[in-house]
């Protein structure tokens, strides 16, 4: 499987935010909730920035891969772009549409193009409604099939993804928590659609069935031609199923690329930080590695720091990053595929880590 | 996490072996559970006797061959004209005080209270669930509203304008129904309120939205079928409390107007007549309390069968009893999304001071 992502990741062709090939482009994302007092008339006294500002694209058949730390926005980001949550700015384009806060009936044929995996494979499903009324409902909602018709196009689904077919009239609570999972992608596929938004679809499983789910997940994208927004926060799996990575801290976008680049050419300050923490399986590779231990926490979004949003925690900081926000652009020596959002980017080679060797003693 | 998916979450850990085996649904099992329990399926036959009871009042009357508005002044009534005792010239329960026969009566009043005890609570449910639905789902000023206005309805002095309406209108059988459904479906709602706002944030909700499912079909298919166990259980406790209410309205003189029985004009009729014929009093008294109790303990039964874990608090309590420690009454109620009604309050009071 990897050979095959790798391999397809070769053609890519340059150019980050334009070319027939992209299914879906998002410009300047921002969602914005109000924080509000207390009362029936209570006035926003506050903003929770989730997402600031956050461009991306997803190129037909491929996936982009949306790492960070709990917090950053990756979720919320995710349900703008699947229209369940209005946007406070920006845009979303869906092969070349404007869907961004379109209402209802006019999103209904674009849901069939955009499906969503959820996180967790337990409070995905609705307890009271047996699978195949489930996995049918898509079928039910747009009109599509119906009655045996439905019924066999549910079994399909359910054997496709690794189901029995059989089992169509169980509930939820019947299935383990990878079967769940499978419940999920066979609802999402069910439309047909062009992009799957996977909100960590596999953080709540066993490790051994992450494995399945993915290796699935990469099945489909081949047979279906389907492009996934794969959100996670372990780097090894979005490594693994991600043609492209971007890497979001408190909102922003703080380094994007093919996925070679932004692992093996790390830039920003935050993405090395990230892949440091990130466990190694091999047990050499492991103890020489050196951990880029951040210190503080993350900033509250309700008032992000000023400059780099990144400034307080990040071990390379100077004056400049506390007063000028950093633009997302490419940096020396990299493919302009590869942008990042840093005044001083890592140099590939740069030990970063004497921070976290004074903090270890 | 919320209680009813805690509450969930328990009784799958409980039915899960099973359900590997044959995949019972949750009402399969639920109803496992409730006929397990005696004093549920014991309230079951007593309804199922009542209802044959009320169903089958012109047999009644054929069979004592009195039929329901005939005055027996001559073997009916004693020689000061007041009402005869039970099993007096063929009156099995006796006589009121015009010498009609009153096992007749209060079969027929067994219509009338099983029929507005029922219709009420039909209408009151489907009235409370539709509102709790939409002011719990959409929200926002709809809900303000919405909740306000279950607020009045719950704080309105529900006999006052039973009054202003009777003496408006006259007291009629419409207006019965009417004012009973008006001042129950407020407490469906606010529960199903209460629930939706919980519900709505679940995952599946957003599934179903991001599937392009409208408000309606999410609210109905995706959001009631979860609430069926607290509203069953609600319209349970309901039909009593609106059989009571019935009773009450009548017993005023704002209720069923004579010369249709029901047991709370009977009863009202019967006020002369304590010192003089216990019976007129007791019998339709006792058809009042063994429907209504009846009622009671299924619902608890039902309950209980959904959500078994309140079965072990019940059953600790129990224990404690044994042990001569007066047991919480409302212990057996922790956790639960269930609110009662006055009326029903009163008669569970009731019942647990019969059962120490």
């Amino acid at each position: 499987m990897t050979d095959s992502l790798t391999s397809s990741t070769g053609s890519v062709p340059a150019g980050f935010d334009s070319g027939d090939d992209t299914l879906i482009r998002v410009e300047n994302l921002v969602k914005h909730f109000p924080v509000k007092g207390s009362g029936m008339l209570a006035r926003t006294v506050a903003q929770v920035q989730a997402v600031d500002g956050v461009s991306l694209t997803i190129k037909r058949g491929e996936t982009l891969g949306l790492v960070g730390e709990t917090g950053c926005g990756k979720s919320t980001l995710a349900r703008c772009i699947a229209g369940l949550i209005p946007a406070t700015s920006g845009s979303v384009f869906f092969e070349g549409q404007n869907i961004t806060n379109l209402p209802r009936q006019q999103m209904r044929p674009y849901r069939r193009e955009i499906q969503m995996i959820f996180q967790d494979p337990y409070g995905a499903l609705n307890p009271r409604r047996r699978v195949g009324s489930i996995i049918g409902d898509p079928f039910a909602i747009h009109n599509t099939a119906t009655g045996g018709e439905r019924k066999r196009a549910v079994q399909e689904l359910m054997e496709r993804v690794g189901l029995n077919p059989e089992h169509f009239n169980r509930f939820p609570a019947e299935f383990s928590g990878g079967q769940r999972q499978r419940i999920g992608v066979a609802r999402a596929l069910a439309l047909r659609p062009k992009l799957i938004i996977c909100d960590e679809p596999v953080s709540a499983l066993d490790v051994s069935i992450q494995a399945q789910v993915l290796n699935l997940l990469a099945d489909l994208q081949q047979d279906f031609g389907l492009s996934y927004l794969f959100i996670a926060h372990d780097l090894e799996v979005v490594r693994h199923v991600s043609h492209s990575v971007t890497v979001m801290y408190l909102g922003r976008v703080a380094e994007s690329g093919p996925g070679d680049q932004v692992y093996d050419h790390t830039r920003h300050p935050y993405s090395a930080a990230l892949l440091s923490a990130a466990p190694a399986a091999d047990p050499d590779a492991a103890a020489e590695r050196q951990r880029i231990i951040l210190t503080g926490d993350v900033p509250s979004p309700i008032n992000p720091p000023m400059g780099c949003r990144f400034h307080p925690r990040c071990p390379k900081a100077e004056d400049l990053c506390g007063t000028t926000e950093p633009v997302l652009e490419t940096k020396s020596g990299d493919p302009s595929t590869h942008l990042t959002a840093c005044h001083f980017p890592v140099q590939t080679g740069e030990q970063m880590a004497r921070v976290s060797r004074r903090e270890q003693r | 996490m919320s209680i009813t998916e805690l509450q969930y979450q328990a009784s799958q850990a409980e039915s899960a072996p099973v359900a590997a085996i044959e995949g019972r649904s949750q009402w399969q099992l639920t109803w496992r559970r409730l006929r397990s329990d005696k004093v549920a399926v014991a309230s079951i036959v007593v309804i199922i006797l009542v209802i044959l009871f009320a169903v089958g009042a012109p047999l009644v009357a054929k069979l004592t061959g009195h039929p329901v508005d005939t005055a027996y002044t001559l073997t009916g009534e004693n020689s000061f004209g007041n009402p005869v005792g039970p099993g007096t010239h063929g009156f099995w329960l006796g006589t009121d005080e015009i010498g009609r026969d009153l096992l007749v009566r209060i079969a027929y009043g067994a219509r009338i209270s099983l029929f507005v005890g029922l219709l009420t609570t039909l209408f009151a449910t489907v009235f409370g669930v539709t509102l709790g639905l939409i002011a719990g789902y959409f929200g926002g000023i709809i809900d303000a509203i919405l909740a306000r206005f279950f607020d009045a309805a719950l704080a309105f002095p529900y006999i006052v304008l039973a009054l202003a309406l009777a003496s408006v209108f006259g007291p009629s059988l419409p207006i019965v129904i009417g004012v009973i459904t008006f001042f129950s479906w407020a407490g469906i709602s606010r529960i199903v309120r209460g629930q939706t706002l919980s519900l709505k944030e679940k995952e599946y909700i957003e599934a179903a939205k991001s599937l392009g499912a409208g408000p309606w079909r999410i609210m109905f298919l995706d959001i009631l079928p979860n609430l069926l166990g607290p509203v069953l259980v609600l319209a349970t406790l309901y039909i009593p409390a609106a059989v009571t209410f019935e009773a009450t309205l009548s017993f005023l003189g704002i209720g069923i107007p004579e010369p249709a029985p029901s047991w709370g004009n009977i009863l009202s009729e019967a006020q002369p007549f304590y010192a003089v014929a216990w019976w007129y009093v007791v019998f339709p008294a006792l058809a009042l309390l063994i429907t209504t109790l009846a009622f009671n303990l299924l619902g608890d039964g039902i309950r209980d069968a959904i959500d078994p874990r309140t079965e072990r608090l019940f059953a600790s309590s129990k224990a404690m009893r044994k042990r001569g420690k007066r047991a919480n009454p409302a212990q057996g109620d922790l956790g639960q999304p269930i609110l009662v009604g006055p009326d029903i309050a009163v008669n569970q009071s009731f019942l647990s001071g019969g059962e120490v």
